[in-house]
């Protein structure tokens, strides 16, 4: 395995085989005063314009409601974070937009509002857009005097969004596209002034990109869609006849549309976790207050050890996520600065810096979401009858988070597109699986060692779990390779294993980074509660792929071979017991105490 | 016009209260600080003020060591246009309207909110209307000018008072004078570029010394006694609570 102690940027998909420093990671606890502010403004919309409106935004009674409060966020610039200066944004680091991201990520439908405004409905223009079309279309978007949605599902055309089947054809003049298609489960279609939409020429293979303003006519839809949760949230189909869209409306180029579709739900995948992640804190922090009012045999309900299990579990796993977000942000600002110095155009560097950890964007949408639906899970939990009533909190907490494992990319097409694109770099060169994947099975063949770690550094031997981690990712990633070779793509079920295992790697030495970056800033004393958190969670990581690897191990390994290799998965996974009871008391009690996620 | 606006650096209203070195000192360990809720409103009016009255400069004054620069940078995102910071620890009422007094000179108008909500002392802006020879106004719910004549209601017992009073003039705030303001990103973005001048205290005695602090008794457990049962919550409210 390659351990080189070097500060270079890690690539995309490199810290399987790469160790990172902690100094090299950015983390949460580095905010700015700025960056604080800037949530705390987050923070304050929510309170002032969202909470007292709960109820009436999921009512869907006042259409112009939801419209009105992006105005208000646009207003407070909210809109524009990722928009440049010159554009009418603020041109914000992309760690500081997931901030603001994972903030209103506990706004519920505004969420939902907000990110599909923010991202799919104005970035491709502002990545992909024409001068004309950027100065035309962003400035507007940017203070929210238009509102944007983004077309791209149609009723048969979801996960396999290349196989749409709406057309574009050229006009007898020719300065028009006619586009006809049914599109369908519109974010904000019900208000957006204007669309992206995807549709394909005459009989071409690959999608292309339309900017279509309502006005242009030839759009009809159907009602409001009756949903499970953020029903607050415009959602619609939408049918195009013969919509007329003049020919400098195209997006990007002819048949661009699939990669312009694929990169900008990129962006979208990473900051949709990340909201999560802000809507698992929100749920925790009310789980909390609610455990401490609640008194049954006499007592808070919080001084139960089986809630605060509860309570200190759904706690690490969201500060682990977050960790795993904001050190994958900082990479991607990272790429951004450096393709910028080497004098990209800053659209262009915003989308190659993303493309480059495409594989931790999908790894952390479905990390992000799952976290999210942990923690309204054991919300409802807590609240216990209260959480079953429609009239607590923890009923729209529920609902509203289910529908961030389906969208942007269902959690299982992330899980895939994650080996998928692990796979193609390894094939093309980018990135050198071969050589570490030989070495674990050069040290497979070995002894194993048996020696404890006399280094006393801090995680010293956590930080070896998290080696061995990588070498049982590697040594069964590797063995289904070779096993299914081109065929391994038809071997879903093998490949939700080795994503599993791939996204607890990444997400647990994210969460020791952090902790030990942290200590070394703050002192060991100070940090004893994450330090407790990085325990539950490495302990929680290594469960969760010791078993995903025993399911692919069984699925495609036999006789001497399969008895190799979970011996090899044993020795790759061990961790030295932890009495984590005691460790989730320490938490629960630190949380407790301070009546919120203390973090 | 020039408004200066006097803030406080106080803890959050959702705050731990607990007191160290024998109940003498606030502890500040995990303490989030924030702009006092009324300077808050006596800020929001002043912005309010500016932006309908074209030449109008907005400066906050905060009496405070250089951990309140971050509440100091926040009046500052939020649309005031200079600071001055007092580098000292406020100690009691006197000391701070002294200090204030110093820098107020020259000012139109001066906001601050009714009172702190962390010592609640309640007397700075009538002490600085004092020192400065001026009229002093509190608690105004709102304010409104016209010409150099400010128009204002206070709140009384019981109901509203209309008050007017002329230029130069000192004003406690409180809620509805104005709707709190959220920073916008703009505001944010230009806030450490404003000036933000730190001015060494004028030496005065504290008139006041804090000898201790206690906090009030933890809350008891609550009984519930069922709505038809008035005879039982009568000889409770008689015999235990003591109140009848």
């Amino acid at each position: 395995m390659n351990t080189t102690q070097t500060t270079t940027a890690l690539k995309g998909g490199e810290f399987l085989i790469r160790e990172t420093q902690a100094h090299d990671i950015f983390i949460p606890e580095e905010w700015s005063e700025e960056q604080k502010m800037i949530a705390q403004t987050c923070l304050d919309f929510i309170k002032q314009e969202i909470n007292p409106r709960l109820d009436e935004i999921d009512s869907m009674k006042h259409p112009e409601l939801m419209p009105s409060l992006l105005e208000k966020a646009g207003q407070l610039g909210l809109l524009g974070t990722s928009v440049p200066e010159i554009l009418g944004g603020f041109g914000m680091s992309f760690n500081t937009t997931m901030l603001v991201a994972e903030v209103l990520g506990g706004a519920h439908s505004f969420a939902v509002a907000y990110g599909a405004h923010t991202g799919i409905g104005t970035l491709p223009i502002l990545y992909y857009g024409t001068e004309e079309q950027k100065k035309k279309y962003v400035p507007k978007l940017a203070t929210g005097e238009w509102k944007a949605c983004y077309c791209l599902t149609e009723p048969d055309s979801g996960s396999d969004a290349n196989s749409g089947k709406t057309k574009a054809k050229l006009s007898v003049d020719g300065k028009h596209y006619l586009i006809t298609g049914q599109k369908m489960w519109i974010t904000n279609g019900g208000f957006a002034d204007v669309m992206i939409v995807f549709a394909k020429i005459d009989n071409d293979k690959n999608l292309t990109a339309f900017i279509v303003e309502k006005s242009y006519g030839g759009i009809t839809m159907n009602e409001e869609e009756k949903k499970m949760g953020i029903k607050g949230s415009s959602t619609r189909q939408i049918f195009f006849n013969d919509c007329k869209v003049p020919v400098e409306n195209m997006l990007s180029e002819r048949e661009n549309g699939f990669k312009i579709a694929v990169n900008v739900l990129n962006i979208g995948r990473i900051k949709l976790g990340s909201g999560a992640v802000g809507g698992a804190k929100f749920a925790i922090s009310k789980a909390i207050n609610y455990s401490k009012e609640r008194k049954q045999f006499g007592t808070s309900i919080a001084n139960f050890g089986a809630i605060k299990h509860k309570i200190a579990q759904t706690i690490a796993h969201a500060f682990a996520s977050e960790s795993a977000h904001y050190r994958a942000g900082q990479n991607i600002d990272d790429a951004y600065d450096t393709y910028i110095a080497s004098g990209m155009e800053p659209g262009k560097a915003r989308l190659k810096s993303l493309e480059e950890y495409a594989i931790e964007c999908a790894i952390l949408k479905v990390h992000g979401s799952e976290v999210l639906d942990f923690a309204v899970d054991e919300g409802v939990q807590i609240y216990g009858g209260m959480g079953f009533s429609a009239e607590g909190p923890m009923d729209r907490a529920y609902r509203d988070a289910r529908i961030n494992r389906i969208f942007e990319g269902t959690n299982e097409i992330n899980r895939m597109l994650t080996i998928d694109m692990l796979m193609k770099r390894a094939m093309k060169g980018t990135l050198d699986l071969m050589t570490p994947a030989m070495a674990v099975q050069k040290d497979l063949m070995s002894i194993p060692d048996f020696g404890a770690s006399d280094d006393d550094a801090v995680f010293a031997k956590e930080k070896k779990v998290i080696a061995n981690l990588k070498k049982a990712g590697l040594m069964v990633s590797g063995a289904a390779v070779q096993k299914f070779m081109m065929k391994l793509s038809e071997e879903q079920e093998v490949l939700m294993n080795l994503a599993d295992m791939l996204i607890e790697v990444y997400v647990a030495e994210s969460t020791l980074l952090r902790v030990e970056k942290l200590i070394g800033i703050r002192g060991e004393k100070a940090c004893e509660i994450q330090k407790e958190i990085a325990m539950i969670y490495l302990h929680h990581a290594v469960e969760t792929a010791t078993n995903a690897g025993k399911q692919a191990i069984y699925a495609f390994a036999e006789g001497d071979e399969q008895r190799l290799m979970l011996m090899g998965l044993k020795r790759f996974t061990k961790i030295d017991p932890y009495n984590l009871k005691e460790s989730r008391r320490k938490v629960a009690n630190y949380a407790i105490e301070k009546g919120e996620y203390p973090f | 016009m020039k408004i200066l606006v006097c803030i406080s650096h106080v803890p959050d209203t959702t705050s731990k209260i607990n007191f160290i070195d024998n109940g003498t000192k606030f502890d500040t360990n995990g303490v989030q600080f924030i702009i006092g809720p009324y300077d808050d409103y006596a800020l929001a009016r002043a912005i309010e003020l500016k932006e309908a009255n074209a030449g109008t400069t907005v400066t906050v004054l905060n009496v405070g060591l250089a951990e309140t620069e971050p509440t100091i940078r926040k009046a500052l995102a939020i649309g005031a246009d200079d600071a001055i910071r007092v580098n000292a620890e406020p100690t009691d009422s006197l000391f701070v309207a002294t200090q204030i007094a110093e820098h107020a000179k020259g000012y139109d108008l001066v906001l601050m909110g009714r009172e702190s909500i962390d010592y609640n002392s309640g007397v700075v802006h009538a002490m600085v209307g004092e020192m400065l020879g001026i009229p002093s106004v509190s608690p105004v719910m709102k304010l409104d000018l016209e010409g150099t004549t400010v128009k204002m209601q206070r709140e009384i017992e019981g109901g509203k008072e209309s008050v007017e009073a002329s230029l130069p003039l000192v004003a406690g705030c409180q809620e509805p004078i104005a709707e709190w303001k959220i920073p916008n990103m703009r505001g944010i973005m230009s806030a450490r570029t404003k000036p933000l001048k730190v001015v060494e205290p004028k030496t005065t005695e504290a008139s006041v010394k804090t000898q201790k602090f206690e906090l009030p008794a933890p809350k008891g457990a609550v009984k519930m006694i069922s709505a038809d049962n008035v005879a039982e919550l009568v000889t409770r409210l008689k015999t235990e609570a003591k109140v009848l």
